[in-house]
């Protein structure tokens, strides 16, 4: 099978975001960079598939700047065959990154499944991987934590939210959102961090895949971070006091019970 | 402008984000709404009461069992009909889904999850969380293609419905393919409580209660207000609570009314999952716990013995 991992690079959960000086997106100095965490998933459910299936390549595409190599090194770490990174820049898009993608994925072949993290964690759009699929006229399933392969399909646990599971069976090729529980995703040994960082890693230019920057239909400007919080209102007394009085204040004050 | 709001619905009630979207400032734009489903008649009422000056209905054996694919043909379908400039939907978990599906299809722009939105002479503004809400950012539209927009539940209130007002309501038909996806199964595992990323209030506890069995002082609270009871991710990685309830940037982002945080430090990577609370009440035992810088309103105390007592004073008040 020809099994294809789509994987953003993000800022470490444990960020602080620090904005730009003109505004328009965050300033990157000092960030730890990983693979977005729904992305780890979408690696590990491949690798797992690959070693079922003999013959099976995982291939893994990034979308980003030259940093994203370390994060598909990492890729390549946990196992995957080999990497490719589609140079566009870190605000394109979901229109431009799924082109890309689309693109990479026709260059390379065909594809039996495509991977995704249910959404990364920088836009949290989860709209590239649906889009990807619109594209490639694949079926996309989303937010998926358990799958069952068959003969040229597989059958889905999709999360609904509300504790609601949805069973949706598809043809492949498709294209998969994983989503947490699907698996839990390997760490990369040391030997093989060192040994992933000798791979080859290709780069696709914007004009090897056929699109361009400008076909962006959105871009985000004027970044904010949250508004200063006036001081905590704490409320003091015995333990009973305190509780009357937040009732009180949430029945009374915020009217929200 | 002309603004397609497609309804979302459940057992035959429309769903309360779709309601929402109805509260958003809409300006003077013309207000169409689109339902799909089997047996959807009975919703144009209320759509209509809620603002829709014309109702499109879907209906369809075909669209009983709901899946994006075909949900996500039929709207294909129906939207280059209708004509509208922007489309909007909720963002929940099938809003999520069939946004971008729609986006691709009709060549549109996306802007999803957006907290703020506002519609005026053909002017659409739009302000969306970045990095799980440590920041926001203003959409910007590049050109002047379809725009199809999701908002967070809970960005704007439902409007009351004005009986006074109907819409014209017309059936559509589509036609759709052999689908690719089959839905098999609804295996229903929610129970009675609200989801956190609808909830208007929400009960959270972390990893200090211990225990799966010590969430019952979380849930006996959450019960006596009908607020959801969201988790820490360190509560979820110990097992106390399922992944679903987690809030935080790798769990559900949440902007309920009221958050109420028992037991939780307030790692940023939580913070960020529930900053855009309208409200946020904190109980810790340490008054320097990170989540007091983002409370509203704050006990220091014990949890064991405060949550109990805030039940016991809903009660109280309540006459129950």
């Amino acid at each position: 099978m020809n099994i294809f991992v789509c994987i953003r690079q993000v800022p470490d959960t444990t960020t602080r975001i620090k904005l730009r000086e003109d505004g328009n997106g965050i300033d990157e100095t000092d960030i730890q960079w990983i693979i977005s965490p729904h992305d780890e998933l979408a690696i590990e459910e491949a690798l797992q598939l690959r070693d079922r299936q003999p013959g099976s390549t995982v291939t893994v595409l990034s979308a980003g700047p030259e940093r994203v190599v370390e994060s598909l090194r990492m890729a390549l770490a946990m196992g995957a065959d080999s990497a490719v990174r589609l140079d566009l820049p870190g605000d394109a898009d979901s229109v431009v990154n799924s082109q890309a993608l689309a693109a990479a994925i026709d260059k390379q072949g065909t594809a039996d499944v495509v991977f995704v993290g249910k959404e990364a964690i920088d836009n949290g759009a989860g709209a590239v991987g649906t889009m990807l699929a619109v594209k490639l006229g694949f079926p996309c399933i989303n937010v998926v934590n358990g799958i069952d392969y068959g003969a040229g399909s597989v059958t889905c646990r999709r999360d609904v939210g509300g504790g609601n599971i949805e069973i949706i069976e598809t043809t492949l090729p498709a294209v998969i959102s994983a989503q947490v529980g699907l698996n839990e995703p390997r760490y990369a040994t040391a030997l093989n961090i060192i040994k992933a960082k000798k791979k080859p890693i290709d780069t696709l230019s914007t004009d090897e895949l056929g699109i361009s920057e400008a076909d962006c239909k959105t871009l985000l400007k004027n970044f904010e971070l949250p508004p200063p919080k006036q001081p905590c209102h704490l409320i003091e007394g015995s333990p009973a006091e305190q509780a009357t009085e937040l009732v009180r204040v949430l029945a009374e004050d915020i009217q929200a019970i | 402008m002309k603004i397609l709001i497609i309804a979302e619905h459940k057992n035959g009630v429309l769903a309360e984000a779709t309601r929402e979207l109805f509260g958003l400032p809409l300006g003077q734009a013309e207000i169409h709404a689109v339902v799909a489903g089997e047996g959807i008649a009975p919703l144009a009422e209320p759509l209509g009461q809620l603002g829709a000056a014309k109702v499109r209905l879907v209906d369809s054996p075909a669209l009983a069992g709901g899946t994006g694919e075909s949900l996500g043909q039929a709207l294909g379908q129906v939207i280059p009909q209708l004509a509208p400039d922007v489309v909007l939907t909720a963002h929940t978990p099938q809003g999520r889904d069939l946004a971008p599906r729609l986006a691709e299809g009709l060549d549109a722009a996306l802007a999803t999850d957006c907290i703020q939105a506002t519609f005026n002479d053909g002017q659409v503004t739009l302000r969306r969380p970045v990095y799980a809400g440590k920041a926001t950012a203003e959409v910007e539209f590049t050109d002047d293609s379809l725009k199809v927009i999701t908002i967070r539940p809970r960005t704007a209130k439902a409007p009351e419905p004005d009986t006074a007002l109907s819409a014209e309501v017309t059936s559509v038909s589509v036609q759709l393919s052999e689908q690719k996806t089959v839905l098999k199964e609804i295996i229903a595992g929610g129970g009675e409580r609200p989801d956190v990323t609808e909830a208007a209030i929400i009960v959270t506890g972390g990893r200090s209660l211990g225990s799966a069995e010590n969430f019952s002082i979380i849930e006996n609270f959450a019960d006596t207000i009908g607020a959801a009871v969201g988790s820490s991710r360190a509560a979820v990685d110990a097992g106390y609570r399922p992944y679903r309830d987690q809030v935080g940037q790798t769990g559900k982002v949440v902007s309920p009314q009221v958050y109420i945080a028992c037991g939780v430090s307030g790692a940023i990577q939580h913070l960020a999952g529930m900053r855009t609370s309208k409200h946020i009440v904190a109980i810790n035992t340490d008054p320097d716990a990170p989540i007091f810088q983002l409370a509203d309103h704050g006990i220091v105390g014990d949890l064991f013995e405060v949550v109990p007592l805030l039940a016991e004073a809903v009660k109280n008040r309540t006459g129950g």
